[in-house]
């Protein structure tokens, strides 16, 4: 089957210990995880992970059902690049002097569309939200013309194209449930 | 310990320490109330847990210390895992202050146990422990079972609180019941309306869900015939005219060359193990999938299926049967016979039957004991090639009559388990299948069995060799005894040793004598019986291979 990079989310409970729970199954596949971010979600009380994998479809169904499965997770799915909307966010970090010297620094912020973040005495940091080519394309650029001294990325966070988010629904559902539970 | 009373529990096993010292000390205040078992080591405290939750359907109960106790419960935990056995394994853990400094006994049990155990959480504070237990039992004891370790540090065991009793029916992020899809009900019926030969599967989900009877009326309904796998043992009676035998790796040959013959294969509360579909390119490829079972990663997982039936087969079997047209499919059944002759003929009359000369062979041991028993004792039986005779040969009647470890493969699990299910079922026979190796692994728990007087009857089938792995080198390694022969102890001298009455059998007139005094009361009793050395269990489906490729 064709490999490519799936985007696996994750909804859970704000438990110690989750993200091990979740990278085990990666691991017992022995499926790399490219990229990884976990912030809390806009729902109180619940995480949310974003991971990116190189894998196939049936592999990555069976992965997310077993991250599904467990106890303290609410809910997995995984989507392809073409039913999402996403952004890495990447940070350069440049030698002031050089800068000065050599000039030229501002058509590149301008092309890549990045900003400046902190100037220093002894360096500069840059910021560039985008895709992972385009902070790619922007850390070539600069590390050939001035030279990057400190480059870090973030990994991927992702919305789905649907109107909503899934939780959302999913939750409102487990109220029902709970509540034909307590009227019982 | 009213947290543990709250959720009925009246039986528990373990081995105390040092960080769980204060469990034990409440422990015994409550020795009224709790039947308490102390086994010789914490891996058979996890076994003794899973025989007798395996045969009472209550999830079962193991109490150990930190550290070392700690982790000779991870066999168990993973076992109960595979088998989805509801087993609870409370273990101590050191004061919250020496978390994380490797202090004396401290392992990261919650750790090592994630991706073996259904949940693990660690309480460091006692006014958790009541709600923490609560959701520990409901976890374990529903949906697809399984263990759940609870981790108890010791400032949560010194500090009191007021108990106030909790109940845990319902965790948001956890919904083990799902509801009955009724446009897959209608497909499937369709399907198998439609189906001229029809093959049933039958796994240890029937067992669990107790849907024995709803499996027999769906069976006879549409008049199909059903083989089952190694923890689908019992859901059937032995004599049911539509059960077909086993299917797998060392199953009959008609069920596993049908598997590949049928046009329609339902499978009830399994999870097509490795052992049982052999390479998964080759199976069932003239079949129409249905499956039906509870937990929703199983779907899909091995055997990519046509129809899934998501839910308890207690509720998705009946919803099935009801949509169903009565139908008779003699002509398909009576094709069974074929191959049921041939393996009689070839395999089975040559086991249970031997010329005279032979040396005594582990079929005709365990039917005989099984017939002794009337065929309505409970099996319990070790790995390998005890485990696959006394499966294979063992018959039953009742229902919930089986323990084996079947996922795992835990040698050693035998006289553990068979402890646990005694004690279950106090009134019942219970019969133990064991071989040298095994027997070897976890025989210090001779020491419980008296302790507790718990009257089980083991049965050492002896050829001197690990016998399952001689087997697969004299198949598939040209021979090579590489680390299989056995220099063995005097296995009687073991068991006299700790009192357990005894008797050793070398010749075949001698055995049914000693199985009849074996089984004259109900006091444990080791029955030793010297097999042939060069036994093999037959057929088999070498690893790997087809189902079709079945060698006899």
């Amino acid at each position: 089957m064709e490999k490519k990079l799936y985007t696996v989310t994750v909804f859970s409970e704000n438990v110690p210990g989750l993200l091990n729970q979740i990278t085990i199954v990666f691991t017992r596949r022995q499926i790399n995880i490219e990229t990884l971010s976990v912030s809390p979600s806009a729902i109180k009380g619940i995480h949310k992970f974003t991971i990116t994998a190189y894998t196939d479809e049936d592999t990555i169904k069976n992965v997310v059902k077993q991250i599904d499965k467990r106890i303290d997770i609410l809910k997995a799915y995984y989507n392809t690049d073409d039913e999402l909307i996403y952004q890495e966010i990447a940070l350069y970090k440049i030698e002031t002097g050089k800068v000065l010297a050599m000039g030229g620094i501002e058509s590149i912020i301008r092309k890549y569309d990045a900003r400046v973040l902190e100037v220093l005495e002894n360096c500069i940091v840059l910021e560039k939200t985008g895709l992972y080519e385009e902070t790619q394309n922007m850390f070539n650029e600069l590390q050939s013309s001035i030279g990057v001294l400190q480059f870090i990325r973030s990994g991927r966070v992702a919305i789905t194209k649907d109107k909503k988010e899934r939780l959302s629904d999913m939750l409102a559902k487990i109220e029902e449930l709970k509540e034909l539970k307590v009227k019982k | 310990m009213e947290a543990l009373l709250n959720e009925g529990v009246d039986t528990i096993f373990g081995y105390p320490g040092g960080s769980i010292i204060p469990v034990f000390d409440a422990l015994y205040d409550y020795t009224d109330k709790f039947h308490y078992v102390l086994t010789r080591h914490e891996q058979g405290a996890t076994h003794a847990a899973q025989g007798y939750a395996r045969i009472s359907g209550k999830p079962g109960v193991c109490i150990v210390t930190s550290g070392p106790g700690a982790t000779n419960t991870i066999t168990g935990i993973a076992d109960a895992m595979l088998d989805s056995t509801p087993l609870i394994v409370i273990t101590g853990q050191v004061n919250n202050t020496m978390l994380g400094t490797d202090a004396f006994q401290e392992t990261d049990l919650i750790g090592i146990t994630l991706p073996i155990s259904k949940w693990s959480y660690q309480i460091r504070d006692p006014k958790e422990i009541a709600f923490a237990v609560a959701k520990a039992f409901y976890i374990a004891n529903t949906g697809r079972p399984g263990p759940v370790v609870l981790d108890i540090t010791k400032t949560a065991q010194t500090e009191s609180v007021d108990f106030k009793p909790e109940k845990c029916d319902f965790i948001r992020s956890y919904i083990p019941k799902s509801t009955i899809d009724t446009e897959s009900i209608d497909n499937a019926a369709a399907i198998i309306n439609s189906a001229k030969k029809p093959m049933a599967l039958v796994g240890h989900g029937v067992t669990i869900g107790e849907a024995e009877s709803e499996l027999m009326a769906f069976l006879d309904k549409a008049d199909i015939p059903a083989a089952w796998t190694i923890m689908g043992e019992s859901a059937m009676p032995t004599d049911y005219r539509l059960n077909k035998g086993m299917v797998g790796m060392h199953g009959n040959i008609a069920p596993n060359i049908k598997t590949n013959e049928c046009d329609v294969l339902i499978a009830i509360g399994m999870r097509f193990a490795d052992r049982v579909t052999g390479d998964l390119k080759r199976y069932a490829k003239n079949a129409k999938i249905i499956h039906l079972e509870i937990d929703p990663a199983e779907i899909n997982k091995n055997v990519k299926c046509d129809v899934a039936l998501l839910g308890n087969v207690k509720q998705t079997l009946p919803a099935l049967t009801a949509k169903l047209n009565k139908q008779e499919h003699t002509q398909w059944i009576n094709s069974f016979a074929e191959y049921e002759t041939k393996e009689k003929e070839r395999v089975i009359d040559k086991e249970l039957h031997p010329t005279q000369c032979e040396s005594l062979k582990m079929g005709e041991v365990v039917r005989t004991v099984s017939d002794a028993t009337g065929s309505d004792a409970i099996l319990v039986t070790d790995v390998g090639q005890n485990q696959m005779a006394a499966l294979r040969y063992f018959r039953f009647k009742s229902k919930r009559s089986v323990v084996t470890s079947g996922g795992a493969g835990t040698m050693g699990f035998g006289i553990p388990a068979a402890i646990g299910a005694k004690i279950a079922a106090p009134k019942r026979t219970v019969c133990l299948f064991c071989g040298d190796g095994g027997f070897q692994m976890t025989m210090q728990e001779l020491g419980t069995i008296i302790q507790e007087k718990t009257g089980v009857k083991m049965i050492l089938l002896n050829n001197n060799y690990l016998g399952m792995v001689r087997q697969q080198q004299e198949l598939f390694f040209s021979r090579r005894y590489s680390s299989t022969p056995m220099l063995n102890p005097d296995f009687c001298a073991v068991a006299k040793a700790y009192g357990i009455a005894t008797s050793h059998v070398t010749k075949r007139e001698e055995l049914s004598g000693a199985v009849n005094d074996m089984l004259q009361d109900d006091k444990p009793y080791l029955l030793v019986v010297e097999i042939e050395e060069n036994g093999l269990v037959l057929p088999m489906v070498p690893p790997g291979k087809g189902n079709d490729d079945i060698i006899i």
